[in-house]
């Protein structure tokens, strides 16, 4: 989604360390970047071809451009919190050239017509933005949307994201219409009927808080159904959003054992936040609402649970959950302040910081669960790689850069993130769309 | 995002045991009859979002017996009423000129959200299910009366501890000093999780293993319409849970009743209880005054 004018010229990045795990390549290599492709991938100085720019990449890792499974850009209609420009702008500050976009706005992406509109080169948008549509009309649950006519329109798949489909027949004929278009079917695991009223994980933390809890059920129970359900479908995609609790892990894994082993083959997928493999239930300490979100911040044996599988490839994607909210928002009581933070500036930090250097996790497997990994999830031919050919989304990161992040510097409009003044290991360098330099650190 | 002003008193949990007891002893030097003008000139917002007889009237009484004036503000009749939040609330409050701001409010965590943003004095008086501090300290204002010190005390506490705030500040306050506690109730009022409060709580089901060889024996109100839902009903709770003269025998001789008010006679506790030898309930009240005046000295005199 380039901005039309200005076409992309040609780009050779050099001297850099290229981790390209779907093609199977971790080693030195320059990539030469022409008219939104990849023309070359070759060993340093191999590069036959002759570029208008260089950008040298020396100590740096060159990575397939990020996606973003799940983001909140919240247009139309909340454009206080944040707008699409506003929103890739930070999503190209994280290491993003792809960010899928949630329905849950104002009015809710429910047509075509809104899915066009989001895709419209006048939002502004510096990064891919792929939208998902609601499953059902004004996500209300009862009726099914026209997956076709929102997948013609540019759709890459359906959720009530926030809103759960907890209706077995809703949930059925979604995973079979799904099935039908190969569209995978998102959902936000929460049977609200346990979670009324609650406004964190339930636990020894929202006992002492005096907080009403959502028991870790609320969310394994769900995602259990979804799955005895997939199986019933052939051909089914059900892609787990925000997976937070170790029973929904077991649940997604029964889930995808059974797509290789019956004759009914479905495909079960699931994705993880940086804050739910990086945070606990307890770290709300008092009553700090850039500490709630929806799923909640879980129990220890949940965060190593969801350690395991992020090591062990049960999860695909890493997914930010990008939810801007105002300051008017968040400043109230706890009880009453708006779920979810900010995450895309975060992102690889976190997962640098905690998930390769403490928990050894390897940068290949990383760079996996933000390229290749999500790419799969929902289709996206010719990205999340660098083979020849591909676009020339890119991401550059530096490893061992230590940084502190500022909040007040985020380009998102908002800044409810529980991590102003972190310091971090590993910092985004540059973030390439289709050839042309969208970010670049200071 | 600022720490508490200096003499505000959002919980028992965080609270020192030397302050606990500095708090006690100031309670104990301050006599409502004998007006005692540590706080002249000061002014006293009572910013009460939920129905209070006992906390806010013994808070105002407090305050004037120190000299100082209060304004009772709820939210029926206020601002509150039209929107306002309550961070705004706060800081109209606060430069309107009070000096301290004492607050009810029927969510966890809003006397601390106040007092991140606020540079006066914050008092929590009750807050959702979280905490209520002063009713835990006139409770062991009201102990150290009957009992000659912690230690060593047995203490039952009866009823739905899960929506009982004055329980969590029970069990922050006690087990500081040692005090073995029992929580009693079936599992919808009483969850396992409980005891991962404080250290040296234990959990049972039966009334007459918690009365048994207990000094101090708490018990709270049944909110029937908690009882909506749940697995037990009322006639079963109060043939399980209510406390009768007969319970009562199973206790120590010198027990205890103690109950933060309001009573339902009948429910929780039969009339004869309420009312035996052995009941501090009107105690309780009465002990309100001295332990709330020590709280708004702490807070806004320099007396120690």
């Amino acid at each position: 989604m380039t901005k039309g004018n200005a076409k992309p010229g040609s780009l050779l990045i050099k001297g850099g360390h290229l981790i390209d795990p779907a093609a199977k390549i971790n080693a030195p290599m320059d990539v030469l970047l022409r008219d939104g492709r990849v023309a070359e991938i070759a060993l340093p100085n191999k590069v036959r071809g002759s570029a208008d720019e260089k950008f040298d990449a020396r100590g740096l890792i060159v990575a397939p451009g990020f996606i973003d499974l799940h983001v909140h850009l919240r247009e139309p209609g909340q454009n206080y919190k944040e707008t699409i420009a506003s929103g890739t702008a930070a999503a190209a500050a994280g290491g993003f050239t792809s960010v899928c976009t949630m329905p849950n706005t104002a009015p809710v992406v429910d047509t075509a017509e809104w899915v066009a509109w989001l895709r419209n080169p006048e939002r502004g948008a510096v990064v891919n933005v792929f939208p998902i549509a609601a499953a059902t009309r004004s996500s209300r649950g009862a009726a099914l949307t026209d997956f076709a006519a929102l997948q013609r329109a540019g759709a890459v798949a359906v959720t009530d994201d926030g809103k759960p489909i907890l209706d077995d027949e809703i949930m059925s004929a979604a995973l079979r219409s799904g099935a039908e278009l190969n569209l995978p079917v998102v959902q936000h695991a929460e049977d609200t009927r346990l979670t009324e009223s609650c406004s964190m994980h339930e636990g020894p933390t929202s006992f002492r808080l005096g907080l009403r809890g959502m028991p870790a059920a609320a969310e394994a129970n769900v995602v259990d159904r979804d799955v005895n359900l997939a199986q019933q479908i052939r051909g089914s995609r059900l892609h787990v959003a925000h997976l937070s609790t170790a029973d929904a892990l077991k649940a997604v894994r029964r889930g995808k054992r059974s797509g290789h082993n019956t004759r009914v083959t479905c495909r079960v997928t699931c994705e993880v936040t940086p804050h739910h493999f990086t945070l606990l239930d307890e770290d709300v300490g008092e009553y700090n609402t850039n500490f709630k979100m929806n799923p909640p911040l879980r129990s220890a044996a949940d965060r190593e649970a969801i350690l395991v599988a992020l090591a062990d490839g049960t999860v695909e994607a890493i997914a930010t959950d990008h939810a801007p909210h105002a300051t008017h928002e968040k400043q109230v009581e706890f009880e009453r302040a708006s779920f979810g933070i900010t995450g895309l500036e975060t992102a690889l930090a976190l997962a640098i910081t905690k998930l390769h250097r403490e928990h050894k996790i390897p940068l290949t497997r990383i760079v996996e669960l933000f390229t290749s990994g999500p790419a799969r999830v929902f289709d996206f031919p010719g990205r999340g790689s660098l083979a020849r050919g591909s676009f020339a989304d890119v991401t550059i990161f530096d490893p061992k850069k230590r940084w502190t992040f500022e909040s007040a510097k985020s380009r998102s409009l908002s800044h409810n993130t529980p991590f102003d003044g972190w310091q971090f290991v590993g910092k985004v360098v540059a973030t390439v769309v289709g050839g042309r330099v969208v970010y670049r650190a200071d | 995002m600022n720490k508490p002003a200096r003499g505000s008193l959002l919980g028992i949990e965080h609270l020192e045991e030397k302050e606990i007891l500095g708090l006690l002893k100031l309670a104990r030097r301050m006599n409502p009859l004998k007006a005692r003008p540590l706080l002249r000139n000061k002014r006293v917002v009572l910013l009460f979002y939920e129905a209070s007889t006992r906390t806010r009237s013994s808070f105002e009484i407090a305050a004037k017996a120190l000299g100082a004036t209060t304004t009772l503000v709820q939210s029926s009749g206020s601002s509150i009423e039209k929107g306002e939040s309550l961070l705004d609330t706060g800081y109209t409050l606060r430069a309107v000129g009070f000096d301290a701001i004492v607050i009810r409010h029927p969510a966890a965590g809003a006397p601390h959200l106040m007092a991140k943003h606020l540079d006066i004095p914050v008092i929590n008086a009750g807050d959702g299910m979280h905490e209520h501090p002063s009713q835990a300290l006139l409770d062991a204002f009201t102990i150290l009366k009957h009992k000659k010190s912690f230690k060593g005390l047995q203490v039952a506490i009866i009823g739905d501890i899960f929506h009982s705030r004055v329980t969590r500040s029970n069990c922050h306050l006690l087990t500081k000093f040692g005090v073995k506690i029992t929580l009693c109730g079936p599992p919808e009022f009483v969850p396992e999780v409980s005891t991962t409060l404080a250290p040296g709580l234990r959990i049972t089901r039966h009334i007459e293993e918690a009365l048994r060889g207990a000094d101090v024996i708490m018990l709270l109100r049944l909110q029937k319409e908690r009882l909506a839902g749940q697995k037990i009903r009322l006639q079963d709770y109060i043939a399980r849970y209510q406390m009768t003269a007969a319970r009562l025998k199973l206790a120590r001789r010198d027990a205890i009743v103690m109950h933060p008010g309001p009573i339902i006679r009948g429910l929780e506790l039969t009339a004869e209880v309420a009312d035996g030898p052995q009941s501090t309930i009107i105690d309780e009240v009465h002990n309100g005054v001295p332990t709330r005046m020590a709280i708004l000295a702490r807070a806004l005199s320099k007396a120690k």
